[in-house]
């Protein structure tokens, strides 16, 4: 268990619990083993899974999964008991001339799956106006802007910015706009909300909102080049008290080093080439072209989800980010070694 | 029940040696160039679209060895992306389409009763385009500039500035290439279908097959433009720098999805729908019955054709278009799925009231019901767009098109393969090789794809090269893998026993199968001339009708022999009341000359040799010149009169 | 496309049963038919592409600096090209009645219209080029691909024209019992002229509305 940060609840039991709740009538013993295969599968080993949803649109949604499921089961079912049907009483040789059966034909073909899908098309139609039901022109706004393949995040309100992470108030709907720098992305957060693609030219908008703490995965979901598969984010949905002190802290200068090492990094990377692409508020560095570096060191994560993040995998980074993540756009580093145990103090600093 | 044997009475010896004369082909060089035989252009179109099919399936073997374990090295980010993209590509352009055209040009004469395609020389056009747009784009893999984009290459990310190189010009003209053989394949059988049916082919008695081939022709001429703009529009502004996707010069990048969606969602069915077709040509012979509501079928077909374009933005559900039109087409999405109710339970009614013959073509038959109604299923939910949003672009959708790519159009074509392997080929299939084959195929695909909708559903995108274990998709990536080879494995057994049959097979007598539709009327494989007598067809099934067989024996007249030249009956559109005689094309080398011109046209465009290109041009335009030329006749036999 | 010969196989061949009735629409007139509707239906994805793209665009069309465009030499272009049909449809009907000088002459007006076209949309390109390029925005992109794209359905046009009026000249191409060839290009004829005017309306005068 590596990914998440300031985790509270066990998803593994809530979710079974909760899919207990929403699945529909579930005595035939085949169903429910195959239910429960695909729940166990879900649960295990952390999925960032639809099925184990810890917010409102992804709970909709779930719901809507069971309902199409449980359709699905029961539509197979006569058509396979059809099948066999045929398969065991009707073999032989002789040819046949009798029977257009065309009344059978119009009812379980056209009339029955009509009735179904007018039933099923009213439950999405409102389950897509819920998903659209944003919230109000008040609610705390982040700005996501995607790029070739990290997330840049920011605070309406807030000048600092983060990378990768998203922190939200438990229980509360937050906006979430969209825009992308280069080209398309999409914004997915399984357990949370569906996707939104990031236009390029537009602007998009969504919303979170999780009803537990904990931490969520989401990652790009719009192919986008090379390193597609590389650029996940994490949500942190924490209580109102935590996230508030969090933003205090996005908005306040960088944490000042402490020890020497720390200090021979910050100068090492304000004056060498990092300060072209990265900004650490407080300090001369003010890039834009790669995330900002202010907290990297509390971080979940390097490169957009690519390795875990901890100063074996930070030296790596600056060493080579091209063995890392290859193609990414921040270009091999020319730090020269005594430099980099420095520099890894320094940004490991930063919290 | 073979309604004809060789020579059937019908004809004379004099009659069948000036028939072998006139359509017979002496086997040369040039001849093998030059032919226009649709028998022979179907089955190049079939050999050839399945060596794309190994090298696209090959593709995805490698891709799913990367994705066996996470964070595997099996290939590079880059190599991983084209193989993706041109394992798509090919497999949808490169494949299944033309496999599918590979049935209907065998097939389509021999089951209407006709002596070749209404424009064989077009035809034969068609396939070395088909080829030579094909070998275009698998030429760029090995040199690292294949198309990288997925097959329906976005924009922005397509464009020249995200993606430089050649890779994504390869693309665009490889397709608008292509573009011109389907096209032409499709007014041709459109054309043949309406004009060359034998006389009393009523439009109630045109086999579904056919009926299948002409509406997906259809589907071809109104959607693929759409496709030809958008690749023109993309490939204008990688090279010469106009704005059509670019929305800091005015332009858009949705316009790229509406336009190809507009394509590629008919596309789709223009692939399924062929080979649900062959689905209804092969239940009569293994059920022993007609296929249950012919006309119901009909209308299904016919309507699936037309809803089909307007269904495209169900593709966009996650772009963020108004919901009032997604609404909409969430809608037409989900009315669309009841065609193919209709069908699925015909057909399961045709099962239940007829006597199974479990064959080999039954058996893929059977698991296309099951693996179809499956990946039906999943398309009814996407139809619901705040489904589709929570699963769009993960394995889940990966999952429902290989279920109804695999399910709905591969598992046909091997019931095909199966079925008229004693018609092409002239020899059996080894059934123990089949049914071993079947199973593996069938087993494997299941295996392999099953659990994308699992691992989708736990959050798993698609056009991922790697993927960190954390999330727990290892465990089922692995199980995908495995499926990968066992599908594998049963594919190549598949072709292990094609080449049995051809090497060891028992001949194949003309109807092995006792099947119902024109081409078991006649020789396996058939004479150049396809039939010695043009049948009058009494019924929709003439191979059982006794009045049809009757039609071909003694006492047919001389309008239905067409002896003395290479020449073929045309009738009414309707009612297929013979209307006139007309003389059939010789073999030429034209089209072959002509497509080679335009592959030279397109090659000197990928690579910016501009004047090489418009001499190209002007050879392809000498060329149709000389190919149309009328020939030179005396004033009087052309009606002359000042 | 199927050999015009076939016309006349039928008419002097051998069997009189199937030959003497009455005879309906051709193999080749399908083509063409088909293939015009594919064509058309390329021409209605550009279209409907510019009032997309003009749609998304916002109120200001053409974009800034780019006038709404001048209707004068469109307007004599379109009094050019669409009477240009009328020379196709006298010669056509000529043929069919053996009479190969209006198939001759008929066909020669309309080269000559249609290269006329061709200049005037020459000098307008010459004159809208000081202005704006295909490069400039995407309304000059969208210029120059659906004029461009319709001048060279032009040019194709007066290809296939002048192709059938050489082998008119030839002699022993044409006549009362083979013209197949010149039907399917007077289709194609008709149809370049149709699609200009859905071209006049989309570029020059739906901008003025
Ligand atoms: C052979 C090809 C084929 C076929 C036949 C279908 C059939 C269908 N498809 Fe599929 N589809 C694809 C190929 C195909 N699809 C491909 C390639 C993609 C992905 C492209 C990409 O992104 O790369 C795709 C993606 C795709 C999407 C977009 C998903 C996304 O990207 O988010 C959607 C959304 O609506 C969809 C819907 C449907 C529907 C409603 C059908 C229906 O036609 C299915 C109808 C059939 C049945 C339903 C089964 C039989 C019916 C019964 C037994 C009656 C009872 C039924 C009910 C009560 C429901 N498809
Ligand atoms: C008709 C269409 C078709 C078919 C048949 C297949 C067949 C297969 N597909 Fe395909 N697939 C697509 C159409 C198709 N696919 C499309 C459109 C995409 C989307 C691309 C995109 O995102 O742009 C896709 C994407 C896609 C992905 C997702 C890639 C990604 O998103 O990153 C995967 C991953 O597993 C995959 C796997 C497979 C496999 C294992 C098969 C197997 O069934 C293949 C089996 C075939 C063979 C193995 C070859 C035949 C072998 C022999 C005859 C024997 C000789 C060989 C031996 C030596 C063994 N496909
Ligand atoms: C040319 C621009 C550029 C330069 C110079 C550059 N970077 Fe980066 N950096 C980037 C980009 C872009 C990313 C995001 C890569 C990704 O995740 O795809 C990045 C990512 C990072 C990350 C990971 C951040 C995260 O949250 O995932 C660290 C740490 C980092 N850079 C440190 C440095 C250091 C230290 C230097 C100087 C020695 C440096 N960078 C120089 C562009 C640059
Ligand atoms: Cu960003 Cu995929
Ligand atoms: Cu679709």
């Amino acid at each position: 268990m590596s990914l998440p940060v300031e985790k509270t609840a066990d998803p593994t039991v809530s979710a079974a619990r909760y899919a207990r709740r929403r699945a529909l009538p579930r005595r035939l013993p085949v169903l429910t083993t195959l239910c429960g295969l695909l729940l166990l599968a879900g649960c295990a080993g952390d999925a960032p899974s639809a099925l184990n949803p810890g917010g409102a649109g992804a709970t909709r949604v779930a719901g809507l999964w069971w309902l199409l499921f449980w359709i699905s089961v029961a539509v197979f079912a006569e058509v396979m008991a059809l099948l066999v049907w045929a398969l065991v009483f009707r073999r032989g040789n002789a040819r046949v001339r009798h029977g257009q059966p065309l009344r059978f034909v119009t009812i379980a073909g056209a009339g029955l799956p009509f009735v179904i899908l007018v039933a099923v098309y009213g439950v999405g139609l409102r389950d897509l106006a819920a998903l659209g039901d944003g919230p109000g022109p008040d609610a705390p706004t982040v700005e996501v802007t995607g790029h070739k393949w990290w997330w840049e995040v920011r605070y309406q309100g807030a000048s600092g910015a983060t990378a990768n992470e998203i922190h939200i108030p438990v229980g509360e709907r937050v906006k979430v706009r969209l825009r992308t720098d280069d080209v398309l992305h999409s914004f997915w957060v399984p357990q949370l909300m569906p996707k939104t693609d990031l236009i390029a030219g537009e602007t998009r908008e969504t919303w979170l909102r999780a009803e537990r703490a904990g931490s969520y995965r989401g990652q790009c979901a719009e192919y986008c080049g090379t390193q597609h598969a590389h650029m996940a984010f994490l949500v942190v949905a924490q209580p109102r008290t935590d996230f508030d002190a969090w933003l205090a802290r996005l908005d306040a200068p960088a944490r000042e080093p402490r020890t020497d090492a720390e200090r021979r990094g910050q100068q090492a990377f304000v004056q060498g080439t990092c300060a072209a692409c990265h900004a650490v508020r407080g300090t001369g560095a003010a890039g834009r072209v790669g995330p900002d570096l202010s907290n990297v060191g509390s971080r979940w994560s390097l490169g957009a989800g690519a390795v875990p993040n901890d100063a074996g995998h930070l030296g790596g980074w600056i060493a080579n980010t091209q063995t890392v993540k290859p193609g990414n756009a921040m270009p091999p580093q020319p730090v020269d070694a005594a430099q980099l145990p420095d520099l890894i103090a320094y940004l490991r600093s930063l919290e | 029940m073979s309604t004809t044997t060789t020579p059937p009475p019908g004809v004379s010896e004099q009659d069948l040696a000036r028939l072998a004369e006139h359509w017979g082909e002496r086997p040369s060089l040039r001849g093998w160039f030059s032919t226009v035989d649709h028998k022979k252009i179907g089955r190049r179109y079939l050999v050839t679209a399945g060596f794309f099919f190994v090298l696209a399936g090959l593709s995805a073997l490698v891709m799913r060895t990367q994705l066996a374990r996470p964070e595997a090295g099996v290939v590079s980010p880059q190599e991983y992306n084209q193989l993706f993209s041109m394992h798509g590509t090919a497999m949808i352009f490169l494949f299944a389409t033309p496999m599918l055209f590979g049935f209907g040009n065998f097939l389509v004469p021999l089951m209407i009763g006709a002596r070749d395609m209404a424009f064989p020389r077009l035809n034969a056009f068609g396939y070395w385009v088909f080829l030579f747009a094909g070998l275009f784009m698998w030429a760029s893999l090995p040199f690292g500039a294949a198309p990288n984009n997925g097959w329906f290459a976005y924009v922005p990310l397509s464009g020249e500035q995200h993606n430089p190189g050649l890779h994504m010009d390869v693309y665009a003209l490889g397709l608008l290439f292509l573009g011109i053989s389907t096209t032409a394949a499709s007014i041709n059988f459109i054309v043949t279908a309406l004009k060359l049916r034998a006389p009393g082919m009523s439009l109630n008695r045109v086999p579904l097959f056919v009926w299948a081939i002409v509406a997906t022709a259809f589907m071809v001429i109104f959607a693929l433009p759409a496709l030809n703009v958008d690749n023109a529009m993309l490939f204008l502004d990688r090279r010469f720098g106009t704005h059509f996707f670019d929305p800091s010069g005015g332009g858009n990048v949705l316009l790229w999805q509406h336009l190809f969606w507009i394509f590629g969602h008919p596309d789709v069915y223009i692939i399924v729908m062929p080979a649900l077709g062959i689905v209804s040509a092969v239940l009569p012979a293994f059920t022993r019955r007609g296929v249950v509501g012919y006309p119901l079928i009909v209308l299904s077909i016919v309507s699936i054709a037309i809803i089909s374009f307007g269904v495209w933005v169900h593709h966009m559900f996650a772009t963020g278009l108004p919901q009032l039109s997604y609404s909409f087409f969430s809608a037409a999405s989900t009315i669309i799925t009841i065609p193919s109710g209709i069908q699925i339970f015909a057909w399961l009614a045709t099962m239940l009231l007829g006597r199974l013959v479990l064959r080999v073509p039954l058996l893929y038959v059977i698991g296309f019901v099951v693996t179809f109604v499956l990946g039906g299923f999943t398309g009814a939910m996407f139809a619901l767009t705040a489904f589709d949003q929570q699963v769009t672009d993960s394995y889940f959708v990966v999952a429902h098109f290989h279920y109804v790519l695999i399910g709905g159009a591969v598992f046909p074509m091997l019931a095909g393969i199966y079925y008229w392997l004693p018609k092409i080929t002239g020899r059996m299939y080894h059934e123990r090789l089949g049914r071993w084959a079947f199973w593996l195929v069938f087993a494997g695909m299941h295996v392999t794809f099953f659990p994308m909708h699992l691992y989708g559903l736990f959050g798993m995108p698609r056009r991922v090269y790697t993927y960190r274990s954390e999330p727990g998709w290892d465990g089922w990536n692995l199980v995908s893998t495995v499926g990968s080879y066992l599908l594998a494995v049963g594919l190549l057994l598949v072709l292990v026993g094609v080449v049995h049959a051809l090497r060891r097979g028992r001949p194949a007598p003309p109807d092995p199968w006792e099947g119902d539709s024109l081409e078991w009327a006649t020789a396996s494989p058939p004479e150049p001339y396809n039939f010695p007598v043009l049948p009058r067809v009494h019924s929709l099934h003439p191979a059982w009708d006794e009045r049809t067989a009757e039609s071909v024996r003694a006492g047919a007249t001389a309008d239905r022999i067409l002896s003395d030249g290479r020449r073929t009956l045309v009738t009414s559109e309707l009612d297929a009341h013979p209307e006139r005689a007309v003389q059939m094309p010789e073999s030429t080398l034209m089209p072959l000359v002509l497509a080679g011109a335009l592959l030279v046209f397109f090659t000197s465009m990928l690579f910016a040799w501009y004047p090489v290109a418009a001499v190209a041009a002007l050879a392809v335009a000498a060329t149709i010149a000389v190919w149309l030329w009328p020939s030179r006749r005396p004033d009087e036999e052309l009606g002359v009169s000042g | 496309m199927s050999d015009g010969g076939g016309v006349v196989a039928a008419a002097t061949g051998a069997e009189a049963l199937s030959t003497e009735l009455p005879v309906g629409r051709s193999a080749g007139w399908w083509g063409m038919v088909m293939f015009v509707a594919t064509e058309a239906t390329l021409f209605a994805c550009l279209l409907g592409s510019y009032f997309y793209l003009r749609f998304q665009y916002g109120p200001q069309w053409p974009p800034d600096g780019i006038g709404a465009p001048e209707l004068l030499k469109p307007l004599v272009m379109t009094a050019v090209l669409v009477p240009s049909s009328l020379p196709v449809i006298w010669a056509e009907h000529g043929i069919r009645h053996g009479q190969r000088w209006r198939l001759r002459s008929g066909l020669a007006a309309t080269m000559l219209l249609g290269m006329t076209f061709l200049a005037l949309q020459a000098t307008e390109y010459a004159e809208k080029l000081k202005h704006f390029t295909m490069t400039t925005d995407a309304y000059g992109s969208l210029f120059y691909l659906i004029t461009g794209f319709h001048g060279l359905h032009v040019l194709v046009g007066l290809t296939m024209i002048g192709w059938l009026l050489a082998a008119s000249l030839r002699g022993g191409s044409f006549g009362s019992h083979r013209h197949e060839r010149v039907r399917n290009v007077a289709i194609y004829w008709h149809f370049v002229d149709l699609v200009w005017v859905a071209i006049l309306f989309t570029i020059y005068l739906s901008p003025r509305l």
